[in-house]
């Protein structure tokens, strides 16, 4: 059986190099007499979209490739996703999230891809330097091209701003994850979740199958933002009940949680007074929602999406910086892992053209979208390949019809029984019926 | 009698609606495929799942391993099966795949490894 995980400090990345020499030649003193190593492809992380983008380079030719992943096991958020249910669109049958990554780990080290470990990048660089620091200090790579795969962190108590007491016992569903599927701590006797993301609702399970009383899933929108798959398999199994338009509003406990408050909100999402209500727990679960990790992006001087959180990016994944490309939960957050793979290995395809032809067409063409539309990914095209529009709608809608126009000429529709937030939706359009000049537009008619 | 059903075997999560008559299936509404069809007569009869969690690890890097079940079980087995699952004891190095438990409880199903961990 393909055995260990293949990774290398840097140290020993160097070591094993058996371009030694050639890399000499191959480094150059930048400004301030800096040591720059050349690359042609630098990835920032080694999780599912890094993984499948770097064996898909590999695949096209590029091999002059670095996976720069900060911890010590590549694999990503995969690696606390014991659960079951990823690679049915990509492999055809149902994986639990560490196999997934193994699949993409085995490719890798079957290419002898190099993946450092134990490694941050600092800072990306408008042209393309990236600069690095591990257990050897700092170093910086200047590659023709960067691909952005650093994934999305989940938001906090802080970014909900809710009132009362600061205990131990809160956590994010991913932290609450960790503890208990990569530490083996757990966290708590009796939980209540708020929000019914999908990490939330899934842990909701995993609590309950590890004697945690799960009291109940609340979510402030009038519907769930998860799938409906797990309200039925991590909540309606478990009897755990999932009450809607309701909110923390007040944390209790002085140094571990004792209770919530919760109460009802209106349509503005606005507090009904009156409605509260105080439950008994010794932890707050939050899954209420996933930004995509742009802190580098912004300093690439990468253009962001107010909508998505992620980079704006055309047909080809890449960035309003030219040569950096993204694709993975760092551009918008997917429900499943499988698309972020298939992102991903679309993006290499891109780049590994770049970087063979010196550059990709011009994407003039902007997709504008209706108050029904949340956002689309990409934001811009050429007009000149074929591409999938991936979106997501704002609210649930009910015999809806998805339409892309250009100049008024309707290119694509999708009729859909339902649509719901919590689902992206994905629509390709062929090249023969676009032209190269005018803008799209996205539209949902219910 | 009109039943809704989600089914939960893809991400899909079609929405089936199962007109019933003394436990038989009448008609099926709104199933994508054929594993929908599938899946409401199973819940009909007997739901199964399968389910995921650790076991401990001996002298790996990772004080846990993560295991799944090859099969779905019978619903109401999930925590007779889990008791099992949490008295298992393995050493490093473990495998994706390796098998933990076989054949749990005899329900045809086996508890596998689903992650590579080396030893310390």
């Amino acid at each position: 059986m393909s055995g260990r995980i293949h990774t290398f400090s840097q140290a020993e990345y160097e070591k094993t190099n058996h371009k030694t020499s050639k890399a000499v030649n191959q480094q150059t003193i930048g400004e301030e007499g800096v040591i720059l190593e050349k690359k042609d492809v630098v990835i920032i992380g080694g999780g599912p979209a890094g993984l499948a983008a770097a064996v898909e380079l590999y695949r096209k030719g590029i091999k002059d490739i670095l996976v720069v992943e900060r911890e010590e096991i590549p694999g990503g958020i995969l690696k606390q996703c014991i659960h079951d249910g990823f690679g049915l669109t990509r492999f055809k049958t149902t994986l639990s999230g560490p196999e997934y990554a193994q699949k993409f780990l085995d490719e890798a080290e079957k290419e002898n891809i190099r993946i450092l470990t134990g490694a941050s990048v600092v800072s990306v660089s408008h042209d393309r330097v990236v600069t690095t620091v591990g257990r050897d200090g700092l170093k910086h790579y200047e590659a023709k091209a960067v691909v952005l795969a650093m994934g999305c962190r989940e938001r906090t108590r802080g970014a909900l701003g809710i009132p009362g007491e600061r205990p131990a016992g809160v956590f994010t569903a991913g932290v609450a994850q960790s503890y208990i599927n990569l530490h083996n701590t757990m966290i708590g006797k009796k939980a209540v979740i708020l929000g019914s993301g999908d990490i939330g609702m899934i842990m909701a399970r995993r609590l309950t199958l590890e004697g945690v009383e799960v009291a109940a899933v609340f979510e402030i929108q009038p519907y769930p933002s998860g799938l409906p798959r797990n309200i039925r398999q991590c909540l309606d199994d478990y009897g755990i009940p999932l009450y809607l338009s309701r909110t923390v509003t007040k944390i209790h406990g002085k140094s571990r949680l004792t209770g919530v408050t919760v109460a009802q909100v209106d349509k503005q999402m606005k507090i009904i007074p009156g409605t509260e209500q105080d439950f008994v727990c010794d932890t707050l679960i939050l899954s209420v929602g996933l930004i995509p990790e742009n802190e580098l992006s912004l300093q690439a001087g990468v253009e962001l999406d107010n909508r998505t959180k992620g980079a704006v990016v055309d047909e080809f994944c890449q960035t309003s910086a030219e040569g950096i490309f993204a694709a993975g939960n760092v551009l918008h957050v997917h429900d499943l892992v499988d698309f972020v793979s298939l992102e991903a290995e679309h993006l290499a395809d891109s780049v590994a053209e770049y970087i063979q032809h010196g550059g990709l067409p011009e994407s003039g063409l902007k997709i504008l979208t209706d108050t029904n539309i949340n956002h689309t990914v990409p934001q811009k095209i050429s007009g000149k390949n074929d591409f999938t529009l991936s979106l997501r709608v704002n609210r649930p809608l009910t015999n809806c019809e998805i339409q892309i126009l250009q100049d008024g000429r309707l290119l694509q529709s999708r009729k859909m029984k339902k649509a719901i937030p919590a689902e992206m939706i994905q629509i390709p359009v062929k090249r023969e019926n676009l032209s190269d000049t005018g803008n799209l537009e996205v539209r949902a008619i219910c | 009698m009109l039943k809704q059903y989600i089914c939960i075997i893809c991400p899909n999560g079609c929405e089936i609606t199962a007109d019933l008559e003394d436990g038989e299936i009448r008609s099926l509404q709104g199933a994508g495929c054929v594993r929908g069809e599938k899946y409401v007569r199973q819940e009909l009869t007997n739901p199964v799942r399968t389910i995921a969690s650790s076991v401990l690890l001996d002298g790996g890097v990772l004080p846990l391993a993560s295991v799944r079940l090859t099969e779905p079980i019978p619903k109401d087995k999930i925590f007779d099966v889990m008791k099992e699952i949490k008295k298992v004891r393995l050493q490093a190095p473990v495998f994706v795949g390796q098998i933990a438990i076989k054949n749990i409880l005899g329900l045809e199903s086996d508890v596998i490894v689903t992650k590579n961990i080396p030893a310390r």
